[in-house]
């Protein structure tokens, strides 16, 4: 027992949530500090899921690095891969070919989708409606299937390639494609039947972890996150890379920067992005998906493998993946950003003239809005903590890299 | 009286009567508890574009007792620092608490092991006596989680027992007793044939309230699953885990039996059928009307927890007590006047 | 009469005896190995820190306060709504005004901020 003396301290009880917790996804680890239910102090700790990223890429030629970059943020493997090889590109100073463009848009639409998608199944589910969770699931495997087709991988894809894109895009994808384009639309309005408009659902979230635009900004936030506060801000529109210069969207903009509008800002990037990829679809031109003087010739599609050619046979593809042919890049630095789903994303590499980085660091949007949980959960409640993990959407693969 | 030459004394047949009574409603009330399960797994299945257990069994359907046999024999864990008595006792006084409501459920009419005058202020003690259980569970376990999940549910039990109490009356004073198959009776001479209709407010209180008692969404806080893992019972396993899940279901079949007991009719039917059907056949039907009443309150249950988020502590508390008390008040209030209208006492 | 109490006695024994005979010769059936990281308490896999039998918030027993005085007044309804048809409208005004009685601490409850969390 404790000596009379502290007795009629004040005492707070200190909760560890995470990393093995259900709503903490992935393994962060909040501490809290609790006042009766209320939130007085939160530590997030990071780094569970470290695994040096960065420091293994430095070994890899800046094809082989490419893998490496699938497991960053790993529910949204390609747009990581999209930010890649665009920063490599803009190193190399060379352009990937119009159709290629265009391919990595769409399939970076698509995992922006996906992506959003695990994010209002788990941020639903921590509120405690389990349905949409398995209704979001239902579409994700739409996508996962799409990407099966594609590059024969679901989630870890490692399709965009320094140049364009591993393999061309087949009739056949398209038009699945582009008939789950259509359909998803009616999709969303299932989802948004459930959540948007539910009075629990509003009472939960509406003036829950509220962050002026100001602040937002200071804060180094992006993304969806950002837009929430009603910060016009989206490097695809800002500094268009790919082929967003060539499409139509607009960027949904919240108001008060609380996790209700965080999530309608989400849910109305999730149309924007079909829209995207329709008109992707639409109007994709022809030509080859990758530059073939520049970049690895690799098939690595499943029937390249079955057909090896003597020119590209399998110690060739073997010399190409473990460092044997190396491209030599021009010595220098880039910074290179792109939109991802949790945020801007960005790469900067440090080149020294030789085939693998000299230095590679990602701008991880997770771990950025990871710092800012304390910002926005301290004087809630223990609940209001889930729905604000729930609702800036990091992913711990991402934050700890 | 005389058996095989033996002479038995009545008071002992009259105890293996009630024994008898006891073994069939227990075995059946855990059957059912156990297929309360298996039919919410499958109704929130089918909701949720999946089918739900399919292995065991055709159908899955036995599934149940394969998760009964698995529970049995897992491990029993007792955390270090644990206060061994308490967390032993806690999920049989839970448990035992919720069965013995089943005494004073009217199944069909003449059918209940108790058929004692106060069985609804019976049934509401017994589950204020399960609050006990999640209470000793949440501080016996020593760990966090558990004794802030215990602490929701006490307030939170007691809170809504006040509202679930309030919104009983206004049936009361329309059935005059508390005595659950005199309820059921003075519904059969009510022109509706059920006290839902006039006592509409008094049922919405009191559905509610239901699923608060019972911790489901949207009230499942105490064991809110996202935030305090497992509430009270996170550090229970095995069979005491087996008996906190029995408690709470049984508390669903008892707060279902009681809808259906007070505001939908319970077995009740109309008289022109009780009066050209032979006795056995109307009571069968009897039973199979409070059945299948219970169980489109249960699926009730199921739906809701399919379609709701759940709300916030604070936030349920200001349901309980702010509108929930209030209402069924004026409820009552206007149910005594109407009454007194009628009767032309004004 | 005490002996219509006698079955839910009998129930209640019935009922404890399968709850407690169940535990124990599940206890006998069961595998038992237990060491010092299962039997640790949980804490989303971090070792617990400080006490968990801490001090809670008062809002807590101001709950419990609360519900004293209001199941109270419930149990004084319920047998004043047994027998509402037999004492009619003097009872019934009786009863308004007890009523009346509770709201105002009610309502002071409720000005007190009794019902808010924070």
């Amino acid at each position: 027992m404790c000596p009379l003396e502290n007795t009629f301290e004040t005492r707070e009880l200190t909760l560890s949530m995470g990393p093995q917790h259900p709503a903490t996804h992935g393994v962060l680890r909040l501490v809290l500090d609790l006042e009766g239910e209320t939130v007085i102090k939160c530590t997030p700790y990071v780094g569970y899921l470290h695994r040096g990223v960065e420091k293994l890429a430095e070994n890899r030629t800046y094809t082989s690095a490419l893998p490496l970059t699938d497991r960053l943020d790993y529910i949204s493997s390609m747009n990581n891969n999209v930010g890649y090889v665009n920063a490599v590109e803009k190193l190399f100073g060379i352009e990937a070919p119009e159709r290629a463009k265009f391919i990595r848009t769409m399939v970076a639409e698509m995992g922006r989708i996906s992506s959003h998608i695990v994010w209002l199944g788990t941020h639903v589910l921590d509120i405690g409606a389990t349905t949409p969770f398995l209704y979001a699931f239902r579409e994700r495997e739409v996508i996962m299937d799409l990407f099966e087709m594609l590059c024969g991988a679901r989630l870890t894809v490692s399709y965009p390639r320094v140049g364009g894109v591993r393999n061309d895009v087949s009739q056949e994808f398209l038009d699945k494609l582009y008939a789950f384009v259509l359909d998803f639309p009616s999709k969303m309005d299932d989802y948004e039947t459930l959540v948007t408009e539910n009075r629990i659902w509003k009472k939960r979230t509406v003036g829950i972890g509220v962050i002026s635009a100001e602040e937002a900004v200071n804060w180094g936030l992006t993304g969806g996150t950002l837009r929430g506060s009603g910060v016009n801000y989206d490097v695809r529109k800002h500094a268009p890379y790919d082929a967003y210069d060539k499409v139509e969207f607009d960027v949904p903009l919240g108001k008060n920067g609380d996790c209700y509008d965080r999530y309608l800002v989400r849910m109305g990037e999730m149309r924007q992005a079909n829209r995207i990829i329709k008109q992707c679809i639409e109007k994709i031109p022809g030509g080859p998906p990758v530059l073939s003087d520049n970049a690895p010739e690799l098939d690595m599609s499943a029937e390249g493998f079955r057909k090896l050619t003597p020119e590209m046979s399998l110690e060739h593809a073997y010399l190409s993946f473990s460092g044997g042919y190396e491209t030599l890049a021009p010595e220098g630095e880039v910074f290179s950003s792109t939109e991802a789903p949790k945020g801007e994303l960005g790469f900067y590499i440090v080149s020294d003239g030789s085939g693998r980085p000299y230095r590679m660091r990602v701008r991880a949007p997770s771990f950025v809005h990871a710092s800012a949980i304390p910002r926005l959960c301290v004087g809630h409640f223990v609940a209001d903590v889930i729905a604000v993990i729930g609702t800036i959407d990091i992913v711990l693969g991402e934050c700890d890299r | 009286m005389n058996i095989l030459g033996i002479t038995i004394a009545p008071y002992i047949i009259n105890i293996v009567i009630i024994l008898l009574k006891i073994a069939v409603v227990i075995a059946i009330g855990l059957l059912h508890v156990a297929y309360a399960t298996y039919f919410e797994r499958k109704v929130i299945g089918h909701m949720q574009v999946r089918l739900g257990p399919r292995e065991v069994g055709p159908h899955g359907l036995l599934q149940p007792i394969a998760d009964g046999i698995k529970l049995f024999f897992k491990e029993d864990i007792i955390p270090a620092n644990a206060d061994k008595p308490l967390f032993y006792l806690a999920p049989v006084i839970f448990m035992v608490s919720a069965l013995t409501s089943l005494s004073v459920i009217p199944f069909f009419d003449g059918f209940v092991i108790a058929d004692i005058n106060i069985g609804l202020l019976f049934i509401f003690a017994m589950s204020s006596l399960g609050a006990y259980g999640i209470v000793m569970a949440g501080w016996a376990s020593n760990s966090k989680y558990s004794f802030l999940g215990g602490l929701r549910s006490a307030s939170q039990v007691i809170s809504y027992e006040i509202a679930m109490g309030l919104s009983l009356v206004g049936v009361m004073i329309m059935a005059g007793s508390l005595n659950l198959t005199d309820i059921v009776r003075a519904q059969q001479a009510y022109p509706t044939g059920m006290f839902a209709i006039p006592q509409f407010v008094g049922f919405f209180v009191f559905i509610l309230a239901a699923f608060a008692e019972t911790n489901r969404l949207p009230f499942d806080l105490p064991e809110a699953e996202s935030e305090l893992v497992a509430g009270y019972f996170t550090e229970y396993s095995g069979f005491r885990f087996a008996l906190f899940f029995l408690g709470e279901y049984t508390a669903m079949l008892i707060m279902s039996s009681i809808a259906s007991i007070c505001f939908l009719g319970g077995w009740g039917l109309p008289t022109f059928i009780t009066a050209n059907l032979p006795v056995f056949l109307w009571k069968a039907l009897g039973l199979g009307m409070f059945l299948v009443k219970v169980y489109a309150f249960m699926f009730l249950y199921y739906w809701v927890r399919a379609t709701l988020p759940r709300y916030r502590y604070d936030q349920l508390m200001a349901i309980g007590w702010k509108l929930l008390i209030p209402l069924a008040l004026a409820n009552i209030v206007i149910t005594g006047l109407i009454k007194i209208w009628i009767k032309g006492m004004l | 009469m005490p002996s219509e109490y006698l079955p839910i006695l009998i129930f209640l024994m019935v009922a404890t005896a399968f709850g407690i005979g169940a535990l124990l010769i599940g206890g006998l059936l069961r595998m038992k190995r237990p060491y010092a990281e299962k039997l640790m308490p949980y804490e989303s896999g971090n070792l617990p820190v400080g006490e968990p039998r801490y001090r809670f918030s008062v809002k807590f027993y101001i709950v419990a306060m609360l519900f004293v005085v209001f199941d109270v007044e419930a149990i004084f309804l319920y047998p004043w709504a047994i027998v509402f048809d037999k004492i009619g409208l003097y009872a019934f005004i009786e009863m308004v005004i007890f009523i009346v009685i509770l709201l105002v601490g009610y309502i002071y409850a409720w000005k007190k901020e009794a019902f808010v969390w924070d």
